[in-house]
Order: C-alpha cells, then sequence, then structure tokens
C-alpha cells in the first residue's frame, strides 16, 4: 500500500461515475478492539479511503466532537503504538486504504528515525498532518521519502493562489480542500466560495480534490461532491459511530458512492 | 561568545521553534512577521508605543536596592527590577500594549487571548478597552472558578470571557480554545499570545516587547553601581519577564543568568511545572520546546502554586538558552516560594506574585553564598495582591 493506491481508489470510484467519500473515525474510540469491526463495517458500507485519527492530548485543530472522541479514545488506553499493532493484524482483511490523521507530537515522541517505517509497515498508506504545514515538512521529509507513504496537504480559502498552487502541487494521495475557515465540525452552511475554490485547486492539483471540514448530511454530501472528486466526513462520521446508527452511516456513503 | 542573532528567518532557536499551525493559519503568521518587521522600522509606532509605555503604563520601572534583605542575608548585594509596579501590576502589560498597537495598524480590531491566572488575560482587556477593540478571552474552567476576581475585573474593562471546559480546565486547553477562535476569526482577529510560545513570530515579538526589562536594567545598574551585574535571577512559566530580562544581556557573557521553574510539590514527583528540568522536547502550540509529556507524546498536566507557571511547555528561545548552556535553569518548590514571597513581604514592605516568589527563592540561596562585591538583581515580574488567597489558604494548611 502507498500513495499510489490512494489516487487510484478515488480514481477509479470517479471513472465508474461515483464520487469518492472519505469517512474518517477515531481509533480507540470507544477501544482499540472494536477498531476492526469499525473498519471493516466501513469497507463493506463502500468507503473509497478511510481517514483514521490518532487521538491527541490537545487537538487545537479539531472541533468538539472530535475533542471528546479523542478524550474516550485517550481514556481507554489507545496510543500510536496501539493503533498500528491493530493495524498490522488487519493487513489482510482491509482492502481500502489508509490514511491516519495525527498530530506532529506523538510521532515525534515515537522516533521520526521510526516512525514512517512502523506506519508503512502496518499497512498504512498515507499521512495527514494538521499541525505540519508545507513549511516544516524539512522536519520529516528524509524519513518519510524512506517510505512509500503518502503526504497529504491541506488547502485553505485563507491561502493566497501563489500559496494554494505550491500546495496542490506538493500534495500525495489526494488534495484535502477545507471547506471552511475554522476547526473539524458540522457546519449549516457552507461557504459559497468553495465551488469556486475546488475548480482553483483541480487546476494545479495532479492528484484528485477532496473537500472536507463541517460536512454533515446525506444533501450536503451529493451537493459538494458534484463539483469535486469527493468528500470526507469527520465529525459527523464520530458523532453517528458514537451513536450506533450505522444506518445513517451508509447513507452518508451512498450519497457519494452509487 | 560570538553575538547572539536567534532566531533564524525560519523563526528556529535551533532546533526549536518553528511554525507548527494549522494551514488556516499559516499566511496570518506570515503577514504578522511582515507588519512586525514594519513596525519595528517605523518610527512612528515606537514613538507611540514609547508613548503608552511612559505614560500609561508607568515606566520606566525602578532598580530598587533591597537593602533590608540584603542586610538579613548578609551576602551579595540584591536589586529588586520593579515590573510589579507597571499598571495592572505585571510585566504582561509590555506585550499587550505592543501587540494591541500592531493589531491596529493591521487593521485588525478584534482580539482574542487565553489567560491562566487572569494576569494576561487582565492585561489584554486593559489595552483592548485604550484602543477600542474587542476582546475575548478564553480561560480554563477551573481557573475561573480559581481566580473569580480576576474574570470580573476583565469583565469590568469590557472584555468577554469564554469557560473553556475542554481538556483538564487550565491555561493549555485556554490556548487550545483561543487557537481554535482564531482560525475561525484570523481574517479580523489578532491572537495576543501571553508569553514567548506560539508560532514564529510570537516568540521573537513577545521576546522584543518585553526586552524594556532588561534594556532599562542595563542603564540603571550602571548608573548606581557602575558595572554590570554578576548574576540576574527570573521566573519561568512560558518565560516572557524572564527573556525579556535576560536577552539584553546574553552577549555579556561575565552576566551569570538563571531562570527558576516551579517545582511544585518536587520534580521528582508528579505535581510540577519544571519542563526544563525534567521534560523532552516536543511540538506544542505551534512551537518546538521543552514539554511535559508522557510515552505516548501526550502532552501531561503541569502544577505550581503559582497559575502563572502552571504551564506544560516552555518557550523555545529558553529551549534554546538551556541547550547552549548559556542560561541555567533551577527549580523552586511551591514551600519554599511561600517562605520567599513572607520574607520579602516582612523585610521590604513588598508583597511579590507567588512568580516572582519563586525567583526571590532563588536569588536567597545565590546571596547566602555571596559576598558583599556581589550583585544579583532580580526580575520581580508582578505584585502578590492577586495571589492572597492562594497564599492565605496555603499557610492555613500548614497550621
Amino acid at each position: 500500500m502507498g500513495k499510489t493506491d490512494i489516487k487510484h481508489a478515488i480514481e477509479q470510484i470517479n471513472e465508474q461515475g461515483s464520487k469518492a467519500f472519505v469517512p474518517y473515525i477515531m481509533a480507540g474510540d470507544p477501544s482499540i478492539e472494536e477498531l476492526k469491526d469499525q473498519l471493516i463495517f466501513l469497507q463493506e458500507s463502500g468507503a473509497t479511503v478511510i481517514e483514521l485519527g490518532i487521538p491527541f492530548s490537545d487537538p487545537a485543530a479539531d472541533g468538539p466532537v472530535i475533542q471528546e472522541a479523542g478524550k474516550r479514545a485517550l481514556k481507554n488506553g489507545a496510543s500510536l503504538h496501539k493503533v498500528l499493532e491493530a493495524l498490522t493484524s488487519l493487513k489482510d482483511v482491509l482492502t481500502v486504504p489508509i490514511v491516519l490523521m495525527t498530530y506532529i507530537n506523538p510521532m515525534y515522541k515515537y522516533g521520526l528515525n521510526k516512525v514512517f517505517t512502523d506506519i508503512e509497515q502496518a499497512g498504512v498508506s498515507g499521512l495527514i498532518i494538521p499541525d505540519l504545514p508545507y513549511e516544516q515538512n524539512s522536519l520529516i521529509s528524509q524519513y518519510i521519502s524512506q517510505t512509500d507513504l503518502a503526504l497529504i496537504q491541506l488547502v485553505t480559502l485563507t491561502s493566497p493562489e501563489s500559496r494554494i498552487k505550491t500546495l496542490a502541487e506538493a500534495s500525495e494521495g489526494f488534495l484535502y480542500a477545507v471547506s471552511v475557515t475554522g476547526t473539524t465540525g458540522e457546519r449549516a452552511n457552507i461557504s459559497d466560495k468553495l465551488e469556486n475554490f475546488i475548480k482553483r485547486l483541480k487546476n494545479y492539483s495532479s492528484v484528485p480534490v477532496l473537500a472536507g471540514f463541517g460536512i454533515s448530511t446525506p444533501e450536503q454530501v451529493k451537493e459538494i461532491s458534484s463539483f469535486s472528486d469527493g468528500v470526507i466526513v469527520g465529525s459527523k462520521i464520530v458523532d453517528l459511530q458514537f451513536k450506533k446508527q450505522q444506518k445513517d452511516i451508509e447513507k452518508l456513503i451512498h450519497a457519494a458512492v452509487k | 561568545m560570538t553575538t547572539y542573532t536567534q532566531p533564524d528567518l525560519n523563526g528556529q532557536f535551533g532546533q526549536f521553534g518553528g511554525r507548527f499551525v494549522p494551514e488556516t493559519l499559516m499566511q496570518s503568521v506570515i503577514d504578522l512577521e511582515q507588519a512586525y518587521r514594519d513596525a519595528k522600522e517605523d518610527p512612528d509606532f515606537q514613538k507611540e508605543l514609547n508613548h503608552y509605555l511612559k505614560d500609561y503604563v508607568g515606566r520606566e520601572t525602578p532598580l530598587y536596592y533591597a537593602e533590608n534583605l540584603t542586610k538579613k542575608i548578609g551576602g551579595s548585594k540584591i536589586y529588586l527590577k520593579r515590573e510589579d509596579l507597571n499598571h495592572t501590576g505585571a510585566h504582561k502589560i509590555n506585550n499587550t500594549i505592543g501587540q494591541a498597537l500592531l493589531a491596529v495598524k493591521m487593521g485588525k480590531r478584534k482580539i482574542v487571548a487565553e489567560t491562566g491566572a487572569g494576569q494576561h488575560g487582565v492585561a489584554t482587556a486593559t489595552v483592548c478597552a485604550l484602543l477600542n477593540l474587542e476582546c475575548v478571552i478564553f480561560m480554563g474552567k477551573e481557573d475561573i472558578r480559581r481566580q473569580e476576581l480576576n474574570v470580573f475585573r476583565m469583565e469590568l474593562l469590557g472584555a468577554k470571557v469564554e469557560s473553556v471546559s475542554q481538556g483538564s480546565g487550565t491555561l493549555k486547553d485556554a490556548v487550545n480554545e483561543a487557537m481554535r477562535y482564531w482560525v475561525a476569526n484570523v481574517e479580523d482577529t489578532h491572537y495576543i499570545i501571553g508569553s514567548v510560545l506560539g508560532p514564529h513570530p510570537f516568540p521573537e515579538m513577545v521576546r522584543d516587547f518585553q526586552s524594556v526589562i532588561g534594556t532599562e536594567t542595563k542603564k540603571q545598574i550602571i548608573e548606581k553601581e557602575g558595572r554590570l551585574p554578576d548574576e540576574i535571577i527570573a521566573c519561568i512559566g512560558g518565560g516572557s519577564n524572564a527573556i525579556g530580562m535576560f536577552y539584553p544581556f546574553i552577549n555579556e557573557s561575565d552576566v551569570k543568568l538563571t531562570g527558576v521553574e516551579a517545582a511544585g510539590s518536587g520534580v521528582h514527583t508528579n505535581k510540577h511545572a519544571a519542563t526544563l528540568t525534567a521534560g523532552e522536547v516536543g511540538i506544542l502550540h505551534g512551537s518546538m520546546m521543552y514539554l511535559l509529556q508522557n510515552e505516548d507524546g501526550q502532552i501531561q498536566e503541569a502544577h505550581s502554586i503559582s497559575a502563572g507557571l502552571d504551564y506544560p511547555g516552555v518557550g523555545p528561545e529558553h529551549s534554546y538558552l538551556h541547550e547552549i548552556k548559556r542560561v541555567k535553569y533551577e527549580s523552586i518548590t511551591d514551600d519554599e516560594a511561600l517562605e520567599a514571597l513572607q520574607l520579602l513581604s516582612k523585610t521590604e514592605g513588598i508583597i511579590p506574585a507567588l512568580e516572582s516568589a519563586h525567583a526571590v527563592s532563588e536569588a536567597v540561596k545565590k546571596a547566602k553564598n555571596g559576598s558583599a562585591e556581589d550583585i544579583i538583581v532580580i526580575c520581580l515580574s508582578g505584585r502578590g495582591d492577586k495571589d492572597v488567597n492562594t497564599v492565605k489558604a496555603a499557610l492555613e494548611d500548614e497550621k
């Protein structure tokens, strides 16, 4: 598994006339033991790629729902080590590419010289590091370059054009278009600027462009995936997972994936 | 040593510092850096800043020879840099006035800030009232309970105080929440960080605004003693009063610089805030620095009787000065700080803040071993009025 698997999974679904759907769940919420069933459920429900969060004590880029999920996961003993252990044991059953979303400090503490190879060996295809902006990539580049892991860049509505171009060109796997100015979490209204923004990104990017942050209803999924290559849904999935409303998760996925 | 020129162009002090923030904030911190560089070179900005420092804050603050304390200890001569005499009672306003003027220059009329005990919150609310800026202060739920009066002061000054119940409801959670607010409102809001923390250019900018402490001290001690001091001692939470005091002396290799962390119940217990003494390198709140963290890289809670030192990280420049051994970092326990607070109150009639009492305690230890020719300067970062309830409760507990 690696960079190209993510890109191919999205392109393949797009070729079939569907859009990509990337659900986010917090690893270890409610427990590491349940991770296997959670991942297999998402895989069987048609997720294109799965984004798996690593809990962190100080998730400054996340809204209240993911903060609470992280807190529950930490309380139940989740850690990067344990998540990688669990993923390693699931390598044979998971066919959907997995992307880890983790703040930089747990990886730094794990040891930059071994964390990327361990993540790759656990079957993970890519990484999203919300507090590692493009300029700080030099901290990890010599280590991550020894693996085939995709480093997915986030690009936001506040980024100026020259920056947007740089980030879009640098992103691997897919480009993560942050659809609202703020933290993760559900929003009633998504900015009108978004459609235009995604179109600009598609001009620069050689990988698919997915939109995320604030997407919470099947209607929003339909609307936003009409002008993007797919969507990422985090807080809403975490919330539904917590409430055990699997049917509603399927509805969200099927709004993009036919 | 060679001339000190930190940070580098990437905002790094050696390996420390940098800009570890979400992409949404990147353009804003890049713009802030440019605005700060322009302001630094702008005589009108400097003139305005100096005007407020003099006539509003009350600078310069005295460098006071603590003769009674000196005689009582019977060793080195002890001077106090009286930052407690600033408007609002601490050094915090040196930074908030500078950043608020910068925000106005950038056309941002909304301010967000975090506060632990409330000192930085009060200093921020004060300058926002002065300059007619909208002000939101994030404060941990637990801290709001402990510092009811400061919450009222901020509200009286026109600020909105938001309670933070996430995490442990203390300072680091208030920083997280202030950053989240900034991410969502970055287009019209400036974040006034209260210490030498956060992404570049904050650690450099806050240091520069606080350097007025050391610059004045240098001039004053030469006037009084005709020479530089042998040692300068300051307390460290995030480290803003200490860096402001130390920075103008960094190239003076004969001046010993000592930072004092909070050892809480002791550095060998799990209740302390001695980040440089017992922490490890990591990344939090936009910067690489020493942190209190567990084996999985989760940030640990800090503990100190002094709310202003109760932070699990320490500014990137202090992390660097520790690594190159230019500053020596010591730690003082809650009990030692309480003792020093009472000593200074009784000998000099000055009730220091609990934070500053850590520096006083370390200075007393050093002065005992010194001679009458040695000179020690303490940065008395704030006054102790805000702490009297805490001190009263702690002393009653001891009985």
